[in-house]
């Protein structure tokens, strides 16, 4: 296969991540996330009408009679189906959401709760907190296996990149106010998962190569090395990306989110073991010598 | 590398088998216990209702405070050692006691054999903080203090809790502790929550207590309102009978009046304190109050000695099931409060049961013709590591019958496109190796041995993630953690067991063709 020269676009790639970095931070520090009721407590209901004239507006009126705070009415899918989400939960009227149920089929004809969730604001704290929590202590285990396996060079190009991946998933999620639920908080850790493997079989190779080559410059070699394990990185790239994108148009409503978070987080996994975690190795000048002196030790 | 004894390709098949013979299990009907195990479904495919309740422990608090004020009064009178000013603030017993027996109150509250203040050597703590400043002493919960009293209201609770859900009757539901004051319960199968919600919603407090002669609040009394609000009624706070004392409650029609009455029979005490206080109120109004309200107060006609009696009150036959349920199964210590709330109705369970499936197969297909087209023969092994890999994914998860979410079948599908990652992998390296060694048997070796680390580190990658995922999340998102984690490791064996063998079969028949891979 023909060599194609990555490190020539090192800077001009580099340029772009930082700019959609900070476009994600400002987003993320002034527009904030779209927490679902997970998150910031609330009630989500999964309703399906009868009617089929029934729309948006016509059940969001019907919901805003009921003073239950915001409300927000979203199409689900189908024709007939909605998800309704409002701030009140009052899980403790064991009639409340039977109320909601007849009031609005005198309104709008008969509906059925396919799904409802109800979460406290005490749970969903707790649940955004422990959230984060799984978040920290993922990237953490993984700073403390690649501290282990590599040095630390390598360490630290390894998590900005899971950093820049991790960010900018986020960001674009501010950005389109796509809703974060627990199910984000799993892609997003399997995204730190799958971002660390395309780099460290990258990271693998460049090592390899600077045992083997004492007189190529890590700039070229990281090229090289890039390139060896090109074919690898698309394949499994496309594979991951096939299943993820099945997931996204059949797996049905509920998963949309978590499949759209995974596939956004392996295209800029894939795209950040090339384009910011081998930069940060030549910019840190990493040789032979590197890797050499830490196996004497 | 590529070479295999015979006994390594026997335990090989037979591995395989065994684990891929649970995934058909799921289908099939067998009368074998051991033999026709299933997948659990995850309450988002099966449908149901998921519910975490919290205990209100402060009434209990109160009460108990309330409880140890009236007997370190008793206690320290018989000591003969006067203590006076007691007074509760907040959560804290104060009282006063006189300059020369501070020493003396001190060391009984501090010792470790102490009556009225218990030491727990496991915990190397009492049951109270004891803190005095001059004369005046004040007496907080200790932390440990504080953990037992909710841990034995948690295991009140959940009992009672248990009791009422049985009760209703749903199919195999799910109580567990969630900390020291919560419980949590699932209840598979149920598409109407409502019901069991307003059960373990109350906490069937049941008093029997005379209404008052006096149309005025005094000592001695409380205003109560009557369960339909529609009036108060002054009721003597002395407790005739409480709910304790019932053996057996039912719904029941009353054939004069021919309404729904909840029937109840008291065990001997209460049928001896029943008869008392009945024969000499007769005359009087008896209010029946659950949770400090007034379900009725019929007037008492005669002494009602035979320890049994009616509670009637406009009840409807279901309301009358409800209340009698309750009163069996007890009162709960303490009020519970229901934090969250998930349910699922069973047809969009069966839907995301189709939809989940629907896109494992697709997933499935793109994946394994991508690999045809990629690696020709050689991708059809690779497949036919990943079709084994997936049965035995699914044959563990069900050996070990473990719980199938949603999320988790996205986990399946995810290990699907991963997977074949690893195979990848070494079929490069393979590739990069034939440039240089003409031998095929040597270069295909040197492939599986070069590119081993690397697979291990990118897996050891993914199953850290999910590994927190799995001690950090909870409901559907463990399901997904379990069902990557388990996917890691049959993929690992499905590359290095099952697609090596095969591709050592492969090239040992082939070693004279040109370019194997």
């Amino acid at each position: 296969m023909r060599e194609i020269s990555f490190n020539k676009f090192y800077r001009k790639f580099n340029i772009l991540s930082l700019v959609l970095i900070v476009i994600s931070l400002i987003f993320l520090i002034f527009k904030g996330l779209n927490y679902g009721v997970d998150f910031k407590g609330g009630t989500l209901i999964e309703l399906r009408t009868t009617d089929k004239t029934n729309n948006i507006s016509l059940i969001r009126d019907s919901f805003n009679q009921m003073n239950l705070g915001d409300v927000s009415v979203k199409k689900f899918g189908n024709e007939t189906d909605f998800i309704v989400k409002f701030e009140k939960q009052n899980s403790n009227d064991p009639e409340f959401i039977k109320n909601i149920q007849n009031k609005l089929s005198s309104s709008i004809g008969d509906v059925d709760f396919r799904r409802v969730e109800n979460v406290g604001p005490k749970v969903s704290s707790e649940l955004l907190k422990s959230g984060i929590i799984a978040i920290s202590l993922s990237l953490a285990a993984m700073l403390l296996y690649i501290w282990i396996r590599f040095e630390w060079q390598f360490s630290l190009g390894a998590i900005l990149a899971i950093f820049h991946d991790v960010i900018i998933t986020l960001g674009i999620f501010s950005i389109f106010s796509l809703e974060i639920n627990l199910s984000i908080v799993a892609a997003v850790l399997t995204i730190v998962g799958y971002s660390m493997n395309d780099t460290v079989v990258i990271f693998d190779r460049v090592r390899e190569n600077l045992r083997k080559f004492s007189d190529i410059k890590i700039f070229e070699l990281t090229n090289i090395s890039i390139n060896e394990t090109l074919s690898r990185t698309i394949i499994t790239s496309v594979t991951t990306l096939l299943a993820l994108l099945s997931i996204y148009l059949f797996g049905g409503e509920i998963l949309k989110g978590f499949s759209l978070a995974m596939i956004l987080g392996v295209i800029f996994g894939t795209y950040s073991s090339i384009y910011i975690a081998n930069p940060i190795l030549v910019a840190l000048n990493v040789s032979q010598r590197t890797i050499v002196k830490e196996e004497k030790d | 590398m590529l070479y295999f004894s015979k006994l390594r390709i026997i335990s090989v098949i037979v591995f395989t088998i065994i684990f891929s013979y649970f995934a058909f299990s799921n289908f099939v009907k067998f009368d074998d216990k051991f033999f026709s195990k299933n997948i659990n479904l995850g309450l988002d495919l099966q449908g149901g209702s998921y519910l975490l309740l919290e205990i209100d422990n402060r009434p209990v608090i109160t009460q108990k405070l309330q409880a140890k004020i009236i007997e370190l009064k008793r206690y320290f009178k018989e000591k003969q050692i006067t203590l006076k000013n007691f007074s509760l603030k907040g959560d804290t017993i104060l009282f006063e006691t006189t300059d020369n027996e501070i020493e003396n109150v001190k060391n009984i509250l501090n010792d470790k054999e102490s009556d009225v203040n218990t030491y727990y050597p496991t915990y190397k703590s009492h049951e109270f903080d004891v803190l005095e400043d001059g004369n005046l002493f004040s007496l907080d919960y200790s932390r440990y203090g504080l953990v037992l009293l909710k841990n034995s209201s948690l295991d009140q609770a959940i009992e009672i809790v248990r009791r009422r859900v049985d009760e209703v009757g749903t199919n195999e539901p799910n109580i567990l502790k969630r900390g020291n004051d919560r419980i949590l319960v699932e209840l598979p199968g149920l598409d109407d929550p409502n019901r069991i919600k307003s059960l373990l919603g109350k906490t069937a407090n049941l008093t029997f207590q005379f209404i008052s002669q006096n149309n005025e609040e005094s000592f001695g009394t409380e205003k109560l309102s009557f369960e339909d609000g529609s009036r108060d009624a002054i009721v003597s706070k002395r407790i005739i009978l409480s709910g304790d004392n019932l053996v057996d409650a039912k719904p029941t029609m009353n054939s004069q009046t021919n309404e729904t009455v909840v029937s109840f029979s008291l065990d001997r005490v209460g049928a001896k304190k029943f008869g008392k206080a009945t024969s000499t109120g007769v005359g009087k109004q008896l209010a029946i109050v659950l949770d400090g309200k007034i379900i009725s107060a019929p007037s008492v006609r005669e002494p009602i000695i035979g320890g049994s009696g009616q509670i009637s009150g406009d009840f409807t036959f279901q309301s009358a099931t409800d209340l009698a349920l309750l009163l069996r199964s007890g009162a709960l210590p303490a009020p519970l409060n229901i934090i969250e709330e998930r349910t699922v109705g069973p047809d969009l369970g069966q839907d995301s049961i189709d939809a989940g499936i629907l896109s494992l197969f697709i997933g499935f297909l793109l994946v394994i013709l991508f690999m045809i087209y990629k690696y020709r023969a050689f991708g059809l092994i690779a497949n036919l590591a990943l079709v084994s890999n997936l049965f035995l994914l699914i044959g563990i998860l069900t050996l070990f019958e473990a719980t199938l979410t949603l999320p988790g079948i996205a986990g399946i599908i995810l290990t699907v496109g991963m997977a074949v990652d690893a195979n990848v992998l070494i079929f490069e390296r393979i590739k990069e190796e034939t440039k240089n060694e003409k031998n095929p048997i040597i270069a295909f070796d040197a492939g599986y041995t070069k590119s081993r680390t690397t697979i291990l580190d990118a897996n050891i990658t993914t199953l850290i993630a999910a590994f927190i995922l799995f001690f950090m999340g909870s409901g559907p998102v463990k399901g997904f953690s379990v069902t990557l984690g388990v996917g890691i490791l049959t993929t690992l064996f499905s590359v290095y067991f099952i697609a090596r063998l095969l591709t050592s079969l492969y090239v040992v028949k082939n070693k004279d063709k040109e370019q194997l891979l």
